[in-house]
C-alpha cells in the first residue's frame, strides 16, 4: 500500500513540474471547445444540440494526449525494470499509474467543462448532469488507454499507434456517455440506463486495463 | 542462501546469445561476468532480475525466502531511472518508498557524496552524479543480491572507492554480488564468469 502510494504521489508530482501534462490535456480541451462555435457558426440550436458530443469528444482526445508518455517515460530512464521486479504487483502499479494520470488530467477537464458548456449554448442545469456523465466516463478512457500505452511502449513514435488502437475501444463509452448528456439536455431520453452502463463500461475497464497492460509491458520488455 | 543457474540460454530476437551457462553464487560472494561487447552479459543479470526469459536451464535462489529473485535483488541498469523534473531526494524518497526500504535517504545520500545537493533537481546533476543518485538506492533499500551492470560507468575515482566500500560491506554482512564489467571492480577473491568465448 505504502509502494502504492508512493507511485501515486511521484506520478503527481511529475505531471505538476515543468514538462508534465498536468494542464495540457486541460488547455487542448479549452482549444477545442473554444473553435467549434467558430466552425458551426453562431446557430445557437445548432450548438446546443450537439454540445454535448463536442465537450465528450474533447475530453476523448484530452485524455489521450498526455496518456502516451504514461509507459515511455518510464521505459526510456530505466525506472519501468525497477517497477516490473518490484513486489507491489504490476498490476497496482499500473493502477496507480492511471490514478495519477486521471487525477492531473481527467479531473482538471471536468472541472472546466461548466465554463466550457456556456461557449456551447448548454444550459446551466444540465451542466451537472453532463459533468457527473464525464465524471463517471472519464476514467474508463484512462484505463482503456492504459493498453495501447503499454502496447507502444518500446516504439520511438507510439503516440500514433495509440490512439488507432485505443479509439475504437472507447466508442462504446462515447455512445453511452453521449446519450446520458443529451438525455439531461433534452429529457427526452431517459438519463438512467444510458448513465448505468456508462457506469459500469467503465467499471469494467479498470479491472481488465491494468491486467491488459502488465501483459503487454512484461511482453514488451523482453 | 545461493543463487544457483543451470545451464541457462538466452536468445534475443530469434539469435542464440549464450547456452550452457552454469553457476553458483553463495552469500558473501561476487561474480564477476565479463565478455566481449553483445556476449549477453546484460542479457544474463535481466533474466536473473527476472526481465527476460530463459530459453532453457534453471535460475533459482536456494534456502532463500518464498519471494521471486527480482523482489529480493537490486537492478543497476545501464540507465540510472532518476527522474529529471523532481529533486535528487524526492527521486531517492520515491525509490525507498517504492521498494519498500526503512529509507534512511539522507544518509544515503551522504554516503555517495550527494548530501548539499538534495533540493537540486535531478536534471542538473551530471553523468556521475546521476549514477551516484542510482547507487544511493541500493544503500537506501537493503536487499540480499545486488545486480550491477557496469557499476562504475561515468564514475570518478573517489566514487569508485565509495563503490567498493559499499560492495565490500554488502559482501560482509552476507549480501551477493553479480556484477557484469569489462574491467577490475575493486574487490578482491571475486569469482569469474566469462561469457562469448565458445
Amino acid at each position: 500500500m505504502k509502494a502504492f502510494a508512493a507511485l501515486l504521489a511521484r506520478d503527481m508530482r511529475l505531471a505538476m513540474r515543468a514538462g508534465g501534462g498536468a494542464l495540457m490535456g486541460a488547455l487542448f480541451f479549452l482549444i477545442v471547445v473554444t473553435l467549434l462555435p467558430f466552425a458551426v457558426g453562431p446557430d445557437l440550436a445548432l450548438l446546443r444540440r450537439i454540445g454535448p458530443a463536442i465537450l465528450w469528444l474533447g475530453a476523448l482526445l484530452a485524455s489521450l494526449l498526455t496518456l502516451d508518455r504514461l509507459f515511455a517515460s518510464d521505459y526510456e530512464d530505466g525506472s519501468l525494470d525497477l517497477l516490473v521486479t518490484a513486489s507491489l504487483p504490476l498490476e497496482l502499479s499500473i493502477a496507480a499509474k492511471a490514478v495519477a494520470h486521471w487525477l492531473t488530467t481527467g479531473l482538471p477537464l471536468i472541472i472546466i467543462s461548466p465554463l466550457l458548456g456556456l461557449l456551447l449554448n448548454v444550459e446551466l442545469t444540465a451542466m451537472g448532469p453532463i459533468a457527473l456523465t464525464l465524471l463517471a466516463g472519464t476514467p474508463g478512457l484512462t484505463f482503456l488507454g492504459l493498453i495501447g500505452a503499454a502496447l507502444s511502449v518500446t516504439l520511438r513514435r507510439g503516440g500514433v499507434l495509440l490512439a488507432v488502437l485505443v479509439l475504437p475501444l472507447t466508442i462504446p463509452t462515447l455512445i453511452f456517455g453521449i446519450s446520458a448528456a443529451n438525455a439531461a439536455i433534452t429529457g427526452l431520453l431517459t438519463f438512467g440506463p444510458a448513465f448505468t452502463i456508462l457506469c459500469a463500461l467503465t467499471l469494467a475497464s479498470v479491472v481488465i486495463g491494468p491486467f491488459a497492460a502488465a501483459a503487454a509491458l512484461r511482453h514488451g520488455l523482453e | 542462501m545461493r543463487l544457483v543457474a543451470d545451464n541457462i540460454a538466452c536468445v534475443r530476437g530469434g539469435r542464440q546469445v549464450f547456452a550452457g551457462v552454469s553457476f553458483s553464487v553463495a552469500a558473501g560472494d561476487a561474480l564477476v561476468v565479463s565478455g566481449p561487447n553483445g556476449a549477453g552479459k546484460s542479457s544474463l543479470l535481466r533474466m536473473i532480475a527476472g526481465l527476460v526469459r530463459l530459453a532453457a536451464g534453471r535460475l533459482a535462489l536456494q534456502h532463500g525466502s518464498e519471494a521471486s529473485i527480482g523482489e529480493q535483488a537490486h537492478y543497476l541498469g545501464h540507465v540510472d531511472a532518476v527522474k529529471p523534473a523532481l529533486t535528487v531526494q524526492e527521486n531517492l524518497r520515491f525509490w525507498a518508498g517504492y521498494l519498500g526500504g526503512k529509507g534512511d535517504v539522507a544518509g544515503a545520500l551522504d554516503t555517495l557524496g550527494l548530501g548539499r545537493l538534495g533540493d537540486l533537481p535531478a536534471g542538473c546533476l551530471s553523468a556521475g552524479q546521476k549514477r551516484r543518485l542510482s547507487i544511493a538506492r541500493l544503500v537506501a533499500v537493503e536487499r540480499p543480491i545486488w545486480l550491477l551492470d557496469e557499476p562504475a560507468s561515468a564514475l570518478d575515482s573517489n566514487a569508485q572507492t565509495t563503490l567498493a566500500e559499499l560492495m565490500h560491506a554488502h559482501l560482509r554482512n552476507g549480501g551477493m554480488i553479480v556484477a557484469a564489467s569489462h574491467g577490475p571492480i575493486g574487490l578482491d577473491n571475486t569469482r569469474a564468469l566469462q561469457l562469448g568465448t565458445a
